[in-house]
């Protein structure tokens, strides 16, 4: 049971000043991954049943690897972006909410690292 | 976190049946939700059997019936009956509605009737506003200004900027959009929800108000501004047809204009 008023708690800790970019970085990925996803699939169809050596000399030309290592940035920067707003919206508890927000930062930076790793140690003939 | 359970408490039992219809042609069931703080039992939903051709034709004016002959107990807002002064707010047929505008014969099978969502229950359909209120209260609704007004006379607009605030200004403040809204239901202490958005956007779109970029300030939080999350169902349930989402997604697009 609290006494705060209602409009003490309205105003809370004040505005945090920012979320114009967090909003708009969002909607940027989101933009960017619609044509890269669709050349992702398409691109996935036609190696369908190749080789390995195959792919790796697929994936070495740099258009290929450039995009690809945008399609990486995009897709983990969106999802570092969404899921921490997912996590804002429903872990309420102070102790997980910072958990698991350290968590998805550590994560999409980690997988999104390995996976440029991947592509460029590919591309340079690793 | 999210409650996907209501609270033991909270459980909803069933009520009492009252029929007092007497054998008419034309019945209505209205199952209510009702609650008491002073018997310390959980709520029930009590069902009442109308004659409605003894009744008007609008939900709040079975509401009233009840009230005035069967169970005087029955608690609940009204005032204008007439969708003006949004008192009469209420979850009817699993939507937030104003009572006094919602016809009985729009709903099809029995009529159920809940407080709004998510608000603490005073009494029956009578819910706490005080956050609500307290919201709209942050974004100081009001003509801020440092020019004084001309000497003489009101301060002016242009026809074009007067149609700015169109759609904005006819809010009732009535709290369906508000609790209609997940992002609000889960984060109501710092979401500042659709309606407050809606009257903040009413001041930013004003063309005599000089206060725009503190307007922004103010909103230019994670929480406050940016739960929305698009899901729409505040202009979905609005009863006087208004737009909370495109408000709030026009106070979005300044902050983009400025940054």
């Amino acid at each position: 049971m609290s006494h705060r008023t209602p409009a003490g708690r309205v105003h809370g800790l004040g505005s945090a000043q920012h979320g114009v970019d967090h909003w708009w970085g969002q909607r940027l990925t989101a933009l960017a991954l619609v044509p890269l996803v669709i050349w992702f699939c398409i691109s996935l169809v036609g190696l369908v049943g190749a080789d390995h050596a195959t792919f790796t000399k697929w994936l070495s030309t740099p258009g290929r690897a450039v995009t690809m290592l945008l399609l990486i940035l995009a897709t983990f920067y969106h999802m570092k972006l969404g899921l921490q707003v997912v996590i804002e919206d429903y872990v309420h508890s102070r102790g997980w909410n910072i958990t698991l927000l350290v968590l998805n930062s550590f994560a999409c930076v980690l997988l999104g690292t390995a996976s440029a790793f991947a592509v460029i140690k590919v591309a340079l003939g690793g | 976190m999210v409650e996907f359970n209501l609270p033991a408490n909270s459980k909803v039992g069933k009520g009492k049946t009252v029929n007092s219809a007497n054998g008419a042609a034309r019945t209505k069931t209205f199952k209510v939700y009702r609650w008491n703080p002073d018997d310390g039992n959980n709520p029930v939903v009590d069902t009442f059997v109308i004659d409605l051709d003894r009744c008007g034709p609008m939900v709040l004016d079975a509401i009233i019936m009840i009230k005035n002959e069967i169970d005087p107990t029955l608690t609940f807002r009204r005032s204008c009956r007439e969708g003006v002064c949004g008192s009469c707010a209420m979850n009817i047929d699993g939507t937030n509605t104003l009572a006094c505008t919602k016809a009985t014969e729009d709903v099809s099978g029995d009529v159920s009737i809940y407080p709004l969502p998510h608000l603490p229950v005073i009494k029956d359909l009578v819910g706490d506003m005080s956050m609500f209120y307290a919201q709209y209260a942050s974004v100081t609704p009001w003509l801020q200004a440092d020019s004084p007004p001309p000497e003489g006379q009101e301060r002016l607009q242009s026809r074009e900027d007067r149609a700015q605030i169109d759609g904005l200004w006819e809010c009732i403040l009535c709290a369906c959009c508000s609790t209609s809204c997940p992002s609000y239901w889960w984060n109501g202490e710092r979401y500042l929800g659709p309606a407050a958005l809606l009257q903040a956007y009413r001041w930013i779109a004003d063309s005599r108000d000089e206060a725009t970029g503190e307007r922004l300030d103010a909103l230019e939080d994670p929480f406050r501004l940016y739960r929305c999350h698009t899901i729409m169902n505040c202009t979905k349930t609005c009863p006087k047809s208004l737009n909370p989402a495109k408000a709030i997604a026009e106070i979005k697009k300044k902050m983009l204009e400025r940054r």
